[in-house]
């Protein structure tokens, strides 16, 4: 065996070596030399991201047990950048009395999944895919069950986890009914086994039901809600942002790659899937008070969304996919950090307690706009390319009722993005938040984000760039 | 004698049914935990037998079926931890009383 194989994967590699050194430092360090913990942490990742951030080329390993495509790296860097943007918000919550000594385990468990996600998406073979999946799902429930002392971060880790476990049995029993009918579970040797029988079908449908728990897909989507309202603002940012993105991708690749031949089969499912995942999301979204919960359902609709890259199964699809989500982790974001300093400062969260923000804190509530317009899709920023991308591409495929619906929703969307607006600007309030000054370690998250939100959306170099990459089926 | 495949495939569905209903009715978080645990077996036990009956050339199912347990007492014991830190904040651990989420 051939050992330098495993510089090959200098992403996951060089992944491992951050989470040792930062593990180390967490355990040897105390006091006062623990002050630049934080910084440390941000410029190591920072340096993860530059030295891996190009393309490369395919490259498959191990027997084809790993397989990594440039599109994959392209993925693999757009997560490691939504993961630093997650630690640059976290720096207040992270300094508060009750947290201060979680700080490194914090750092720990969040790599731990972003290194799952990693090797999930790079899998070659289905129990590598399983692996990966199991090391992004668990330590993501110790990070949602973070706040110990709060009931509520304890009962949402309990919704997490239990879900987490019921989703990934019930797509394991599709796994072993892919085994039992191929006898072969490499990627690259399962397509040609796939005619598409009865039981391959409830393979698919079974297998479907694991990603699409991970995505939030609607029949799924019961845990979502709950767990985000009750995580940490800054483990919920990371939830729906870099852990849905990393499932969309990995549910791609796979659904073209391994069950390419029974494509009608997942068409038909995730035409139906598609179409209530929006509606229902966005109606839900509609009637909600509270902040976290409400961006948990508009994450939800944004995951349909997500799928109209996945249901055409082209290239086209897959470029629009992965500039969605780089675009949705610039948004989203910009959003909860505005939402995490508002709650680190003045303990609020409801809609109600925004009354009035414009008056005494004006550049958030102006930040905070451009990330809403941008979720909503309007003109000059990033999010109304992304979702004209994904449109189109859905559409070249044949599916014009589902773009159709879509669009109906966009409307129903701006409409509740706009409740926030409203309430930050319009609607007087007595008590408004205090005017304060975020540190600079939010100050420079919502920079980068901002910057992403307005570049994204002009430079079509960009969408470009990603595109050369892209494969289909 | 060779018992035929298909009564092992009968108990493993049973199980996987079982499991299902198990978490969709218990009250009790452990008893919920333990569906969850009948769900998975029942996945390791397909794995094994599509091994030794349909493939027993190289043994892909059985590793899985090792990989699967393993992974299932990592889950396990997360979900107890977090069990047992919601009954220190609670003093109970019935479904009915985590209710504090809704919307």
């Amino acid at each position: 065996m051939n050992y330098l194989q495993f510089f090959d994967m200098s992403a996951e590699v060089s992944l491992i070596a951050l989470i040792l050194i930062v593990f180390l430092y967490d355990l040897f360090t105390e006091g006062k030399e623990r002050r630049g913990f934080h910084a440390l942490t941000c410029v190591l990742l920072g340096l993860h991201i530059v030295l891996n951030v190009c393309p490369g080329e395919e490259t498959v390993l191990f027997g084809g047990m790993y397989q990594s495509y440039a599109m994959t790296n392209i993925m693999k860097t757009i997560l490691a950048i939504g993961t630093l943007l997650v630690f640059l918000q976290a720096k207040n919550w992270l300094r508060r009395d009750d947290t201060r000594h979680k700080e490194g385990e914090f750092y720990v468990l969040t790599l731990c999944t972003l290194l799952g996600m990693n090797f999930m998406m790079s899998a070659g073979h289905f129990l590598m895919f399983f692996i990966g999946l199991e090391l992004a799902s668990i330590p993501m429930a110790c990070l949602v069950a973070m706040d110990k002392f709060k009931h509520e971060s304890a009962e949402a880790g309990a919704k997490y986890i239990m879900n987490a476990m019921f989703s990934s049995g019930l797509m394991l029993y599709g796994i072993s009914f892919v085994y039992g009918t191929v006898g072969t579970l490499y990627f690259a040797d399962v397509p040609a086994a796939f005619h598409g029988t009865p039981m391959q079908i409830l393979a698919l449908v079974f297998f479907f039901a694991g990603l699409g728990f991970k995505l939030s897909l609607v029949p799924f989507h019961l845990w979502t809600a709950d767990t985000y309202q009750g995580a940490p603002t800054a483990v919920t940012s990371y939830l729906s942002v870099v852990s849905k993105g990393a499932a969309a991708f990995t549910l791609l690749v796979i659904l073209t790659k391994v069950f390419g031949p029974m494509v009608e089969q997942w068409q038909a499912l995730l035409y139906a899937v598609i179409i209530i995942t929006i509606t229902l999301g966005n109606l839900m979204a509609l009637k909600q008070q509270n902040l976290k919960r409400f961006m948990a359902f508009s994450s939800i609709s944004q995951a349909g969304y997500i799928m109209l890259g996945v249901i055409g199964g082209n290239d086209l699809g897959m470029t629009s996919l992965v500039f969605y989500v780089l675009v949705y982790v610039a948004a989203n974001l910009a959003a909860f950090t505005v939402i995490n300093v508002i709650e680190q400062k003045s303990g609020k969260v409801d809609m109600d307690g925004y009354n009035g923000l414009y008056q005494t804190n004006p550049k958030l509530s102006f930040l905070m706009t451009l990330a809403l317009f941008s979720l909503a899709g309007i003109p000059p920023f990033a999010g109304f390319f992304s979702k004209f991308f994904i449109f189109a591409a859905a559409f070249k495929a044949g599916f014009y009722l589902v773009v159709f619906i879509a669009l109906l929703n966009t409307i129903i969307s701006l409409y509740y993005y706009l409740r926030i607006v409203k309430a930050m600007y319009i609607t007087p309030s007595d008590a408004p938040i205090a005017a304060f000054r975020s540190d600079c370690s939010t100050k420079l998250s919502l920079a980068l984000c901002t910057a992403g939100i307005i570049a994204l959306g002009l430079v079509s170099a960009i969408y470009d760039g990603i595109h050369l990459y892209a494969f289909g089926m | 004698m060779d018992i035929h495949v298909v009564y092992y495939l009968v108990i493993s569905t049973i199980m996987l049914f079982a499991g299902i209903y198990g978490f969709f009715t218990r009250k009790n978080l452990l008893a919920v935990l333990i569906s969850v645990e009948l769900i998975l077996n029942a996945t390791n036990i397909n794995f094994a037998v599509f091994n030794r009956y349909l493939f027993p050339d190289v043994f892909e199912g059985h590793f899985f079926a090792l990989f699967g347990i393993g992974i299932a007492a990592a889950e396990t014991a997360v979900a107890i931890a977090i069990i047992i830190n919601i009954y220190r904040n609670i003093r109970n651990i019935q479904t009915d009383n985590i209710d504090e989420l809704k919307g």
